[in-house]
């Protein structure tokens, strides 16, 4: 059992036995898009900011991305998903830049969480798409992941094979797409995230995030930036046993892409 | 209700009708109530003044049978309850200073009724409408909790109430992005056709950013903006929330509302902006009784009159009349008042979140209300007569003649007690408590619901409170637990009251957290049985008299009466609502153990008080007289909790409840998924009581904590020092995965999981 | 195999916050030619053998009961699917 640390000991933002972020990375400038329904907005800014870089609010409505380094489009429930969840943001003026900067030459990191993800699917820059939960409920739970690919703009920090917990929570997140798209996927080593220990949706091949051919374009079913803050965190990690809520598995996604801007 | 009545009634067409009948039976008012807006106005009602002095006069909006009672509350209020209290009783929602310039706002209301007939959108439409109550106090929502309780597990309705309910209350809070961080799950027969379905929500501020709702400011412009006006919930105010349903008057159920969570996101934010510019002077929410309520309340806190003109109300639905504009419920709609030079910056805001808005009036000093529709004055009253002045009814109570034989029939020694489980039958006993519907894991409730967002949340379902950081940068943060138990306030009101406060203040305690404030939500049957008005006016003098003496002001609430079918009221469920304060919400302590070796102690005595016990439940026994509780003696183990957390002296406390000792071991035992070996021998010899009622007997006052061994000598001197009751009754095992009961009987943790968790999976899918 | 077709429609009075998203988009894609959207729901019950009056009946009493929820949304038309081919 991994030691247990009392209260005395639990850092309030990080842990102390880290090496202190490298000093480059606060001048990494990370934009979080907040569409209205956005919910995980501030959670993902904060996410950045524990990381060591910096996060930028930018509007759905703005046509500028502000010099931004990389994107996050966050969870929630855009335009309430009344239509197909992520249907409408993906036509948001700020849309159009993302697709581009993320398209064009310099291949800028996009994060897509959740609904962020849909978003992504439905703006063509991911293949597939997310449909209600198999157990048609919303489910909200830690859940176990793999990444399967390390070589994305947002898993550098983490090895191939390692299993991480951050909490997963949504209502339509089983991801599915057409036969010949899952074998591509499969075949491209795109699959960058995938269920393990149950699949919790129905999603195919335990698919639980994938990315574009160049490994800029990330989407991600489950919420790291909810496991990035001792004592808010998952109550389990892919390490072994930690306190409760101190599972923080979900912050190397966000250092991953600091540490690839600042390279 | 027919639109001739309706059509421009104007006030000088009433003045010179005065014989014109009028539907005020049918709106729900008496024959003395409709006497008495004649003698106020002088002349007969508009038909749109009618609609008005309808919904506000129905005991939903103004608390006609309870008020008597409810002064109470205000009356006990001692100057150390007063403290931190910023705002008290009778606005939107009660505020409590926190520290550090924080200030908290919290609430609890009924959307019972509502939730029977359509369980989704009920549910749905009571949490909207809770969090609005915060907006409108000038706060960010930060998290809601959720107490419902249905009628039996295996009735067949129940399946829909569950699932509809469930789904809406995940459904509307999930897309708001608030937390759910606790609430309750109750299965009764007595809640058949009354299911309970009462939302809390909170929300933070700055001290200096309280909001209230008042209009002041001659020629300050008032404005309605959100979801445009529809026939939502017509006289739901009045018809839905205060009559019993008699299936011989379906005509008198109105349409429902539904909501719409994603505007009311947009409203969030929307008003948060509005306030962050201090873009408005007075704001208030759109809830019961809709824009009369928002109107009359406005100018009757304000300091003058004012001018509305209905024909600018932006309508989804153009075929309503003047007096349903008034009346309508159509969600996610909020009023507010603001000064001219700032309509510019305010209409920016709209514009920024498209929010459609329309500016509908403005204040005047004439201390009058006066409506006008279509270029005609249709209302003219002093707002006042509408909002404060409704009836005030001493309805009459009396003991039941039936309570004596009810509180004589103890379960010990009763026909369901004939074969009590001693020995080895004790572990079956426990597996079989531990999977009833009341006992069961509620996972398959709570998670549906979205603990993480806002990433402030350090604590919550199964753990006995939710908890929530306020300050990012100092940990700062607030416990919130609601209780109720309406079995024991059904054997006693007087007690189960008090016993509610008790086990929501240890709860908090529990966690680590000092309790500070209270807001209740009280759901009964109708107020115009004798019967019912009596558990009414024990439980409200027993929550009075137990908030005096721990110390905890209510802060606000609400109260639902007409929780019958038929002649058949619910159990009397005062559902209790505690906030607590954390300096360091990283300190909160959880209610399970984890590390291998740990003590685990008893605090407090166990005395045979099965009556009204979950036990009895399960053996079909409600009668007898609920457990004693010391209230003082609550305060001293809550006392010892908090400081326990503090000092590091505790890694693991859970409250005894509901289920007894057994229950609290196993569920702190299954929280982590680990082990202990119990030993209870010495503890029953000290209480003189048999192991079954040790493990059973829902006695109060007590606490299992895990001590590390380091800090064994400061517990006890902690313990001894206060005079409180404490006994080593165990080791944490993480080893064996059992729950071993040393030398009487044992458990398997994965038996024990597979009986408490698969419940509610069976009997809803 | 034949098929019915039940479509289900929330209430004229009832709020639809789905189409009113959807309205609110579709100017700002450009396609300004519509006042209102409402959204409802179509099911497709797929029968073993002839359509005949008496399962259309049944069609009906399962949107009525299930199908649909009498107290938000309307059963709007049961018809059979004509054949494709």
């Amino acid at each position: 059992m991994a030691q247990h640390l009392t209260a005395e000991q639990t850092p309030l933002v990080a842990d102390l036995d880290q090496p202190a972020p490298d000093a480059r990375l606060a001048d990494v400038r990370v934009g979080v898009v907040t569409f209205p329904g956005t919910l995980d907005d501030r959670d993902a800014a904060r996410a950045v900011d524990i990381a060591g870089g910096t996060s930028v609010p930018l509007w759905y409505a703005d046509e500028d991305l502000q010099g931004v380094d990389a994107v996050i489009l966050p969870g929630g429930f855009s335009y309430g998903d009344y239509l197909r969840a992520g249907a409408i943001a993906r036509f948001a003026p700020l849309m159009g830049r993302i697709v581009d900067a993320a398209s064009g030459d310099g291949g800028m990191p996009v994060l897509g969480i959740c609904n962020g993800f849909q978003v992504l699917t439905e703006a063509h820059l991911l293949p597939g798409s997310m449909i209600k939960n198999e157990q048609l409920k919303f489910i909200c739970r830690d859940q176990r992941l793999r990444v399967e690919n390390a070589e994305t703009s947002w898993a550098g920090r983490f090895t191939a094979g390692q299993e991480i917990v951050v909490p997963l929570k949504n209502q339509d997140g089983q991801y599915v797409a057409d036969q010949r798209t899952l074998d591509e996927l499969e075949a491209e080593h795109r699959v960058a995230f995938r269920y393990v220990g149950g699949n919790p949706n129905g999603s195919r091949n335990d698919i639980a995030g994938i990315t574009n051919a160049r490994g800029n374009v990330v989407g991600l079913m489950p919420h790291p930036e909810h496991a990035v803050e001792p004592g808010f965190g998952a109550d389990l990690s892919g390490a072994g046993t930690v306190g409760m809520r101190e599972g923080t598995d979900g912050l190397d996604v966000f250092v991953s892409v600091l540490e690839r801007l600042t390279r | 209700m027919s639109e001739t009545h309706f059509n421009l009634d104007t006030v000088e067409h009433a003045a010179s009708t005065p014989d014109t009948e009028l539907p005020w039976a049918e709106l729900g008012l008496s024959e003395a109530e409709f006497g008495r807006v004649k003698d106020i106005l002088g002349r007969r009602p508009t038909a749109a003044e009618l609609a008005m002095y309808s919904v506000m006069w129905s005991e939903h909006c103004s608390y006609k049978s309870s008020k008597v009672h409810l002064s109470q509350f205000g009356e006990k209020v001692t100057e150390e309850m007063r403290k931190n209290l910023m705002v008290g009783i009778g606005e939107n929602a009660g505020v409590t200073d926190i520290g550090d310039g924080w200030a908290v706002t919290f609430k609890i209301e009924s959307h019972n009724h509502p939730s029977y007939v359509e369980p989704y959108q009920g549910a749905a439409t009571g949490v909207g409408g809770i969090v609005r109550d915060i907006i409108s106090m000038g706060a960010r929502p930060v998290a809601v909790m959720d107490p419902l309780r249905f009628g039996a597990i295996d009735h067949p309705d129940t399946q829909r109430v569950v699932h509809g309910i469930v789904a809406g209350v995940g459904g509307y809070g999930n897309s708001l992005g608030l937390p759910n961080i606790g609430g309750e799950v109750e299965f009764d027969p007595c809640y058949q056709g009354n299911p309970l379905v009462n939302a809390l929500a909170v929300g933070v501020m700055r001290h200096e950013d309280i909001r209230l709702a008042n209009a002041s400011g001659t020629g300050n412009r008032v404005v309605l903006f959100g979801a445009r006006t529809g026939g939502d919930g017509i006289g739901g105010a009045s018809v839905l929330a205060s009559e019993s349903f008699d299936d011989s008057k379906p005509s008198k159920r109105p349409a429902v509302q539904v909501g719409d969570p994603f505007a009311e996101k947009v409203l969030i934010e929307c008003c948060l902006e509005l306030f962050k510019s201090s873009l408005v002077e007075g704001i208030q929410d759109l809830g019961a009784a809709g824009i009369s309520c928002a109107t009359s309340e406005l100018a009757s806190n304000g300091d003058g009159g004012m001018r509305v003109d209905l024909t600018e109300v932006l309508l989804r639905d153009p075929s309503l009349t003047p007096g349903e504009i008034l009346m309508s419920e159509s969600q996610e709609r909020m009023m507010a008042v603001v000064t001219p030079e700032k309509v510019a910056d305010f209409e920016a805001v709209m514009a920024k979140w498209d929010v459609e808005h329309s500016w509908i009036g403005e204040v005047t000093d004439t201390g009058r209300l006066v409506i006008n529709y279509q270029g005609e004055v249709i209302v003219d009253v002093d707002p006042r007569t509408v909002a404060h002045d409704g009836p005030v009814y001493e309805r009459p109570f009396a003991r039941p003649e039936s309570q004596d034989a009810l509180q004589a029939a103890h379960f010990t020694g009763s026909p369901e007690d004939a074969a009590r489980p001693s020995g080895a039958e004790l572990g079956p006993a426990l597996l079989e408590l531990m999977g009833s519907p009341n006992l069961c894991s509620k996972a398959w409730v709570t998670s549906q619901y979205d603990r993480y967002v806002q990433g402030n949340t350090a604590m919550a379902m199964p753990d006995d409170a939710g908890v929530l950081r306020v300050d990012e940068s100092t940990n700062l943060g607030v416990a919130l637990s609601t209780d109720s138990n309406g079995r024991y306030t059904r054997l006693d009101p007087y007690e189960g009251a008090r016993l509610a406060l008790a086990q929501a203040y240890r709860n908090v305690a529990t966690a680590g957290a000092r309790p500070v404030a209270v807001s209740d939500c009280l759901n009964f049957g109708s107020p115009e049985d004798p019967d019912v008005m009596w558990q009414f006016a024990e439980a409200v003098r027993g929550l009075s008299d137990g908030c005096q003496e721990m110390g905890v002001p209510v802060t606000g609430g609400n109260v639902s009466l007409y929780n019958q079918t038929g002649g058949v009221a619910i159990n009397p469920t005062p559902v209790v609502a505690m906030m607590g304060v954390l300096d360091d919400v990283t300190r909160r302590t959880p209610s399970g153990w984890r590390e291998d070796g740990q003590a685990i102690y008893l605090l407090g005595e166990t005395a045979d008080e099965l009556d009204g016990s979950e036990w009895a439940r399960v053996r079909g026994h409600l009668g007898g007289t609920p457990p004693r509780v010391d209230l003082g003696r609550e305060r001293t183990l809550g006392d010892m909790l908090i400081n326990m957390s503090r000092d590091g002296m505790i890694d693991a406390a859970h409250d005894v409840a509901e289920g007894g000792l057994g229950a609290t071991l196993a569920e702190m035992a299954l929280r982590f998924g680990v082990g202990a070996r119990i030993g209870l021998g010495e503890v029953a010899e000290r209480d003189g009581v048999d192991l079954f009622t040790l493990l059973f007997s829902e006695s109060q006052g007590r606490a299992v904590v895990a001590v590390p061994r380091s800090e064994e000598v400061r517990f006890s001197d902690m313990c001894t020092v206060r005079n409180y009751p404490f006994a080593r009754i165990g080791v944490v095992d993480a080893v064996s995965g059992t729950l071993d009961f040393q030398g009487e009987f044992a458990v398997a943790l994965d038996a024990l999981r597979e009986a408490h968790e698969a419940t509610l999976p069976r009997h809803f899918g | 195999m034949p098929r019915i077709i039940v479509d289900v429609m929330p209430k004229p009075e009832i709020l639809d916050p789905q189409g009113k998203a959807i309205a609110n988009e579709l100017p700002r894609i450009g396609l300004t030619g519509f006042t209102g959207v409402r959204q409802g729901r179509r099911f497709e019950l797929t029968v073993a053998g002839e359509v005949t009056d008496e399962v259309l009946a049944q069609a009906r009493e399962a949107a009525e009961k299930l199908l649909s929820n009498p107290v938000i949304e309307d059963v709007v038309s049961v018809s059979e699917l004509a054949e494709e081919n």
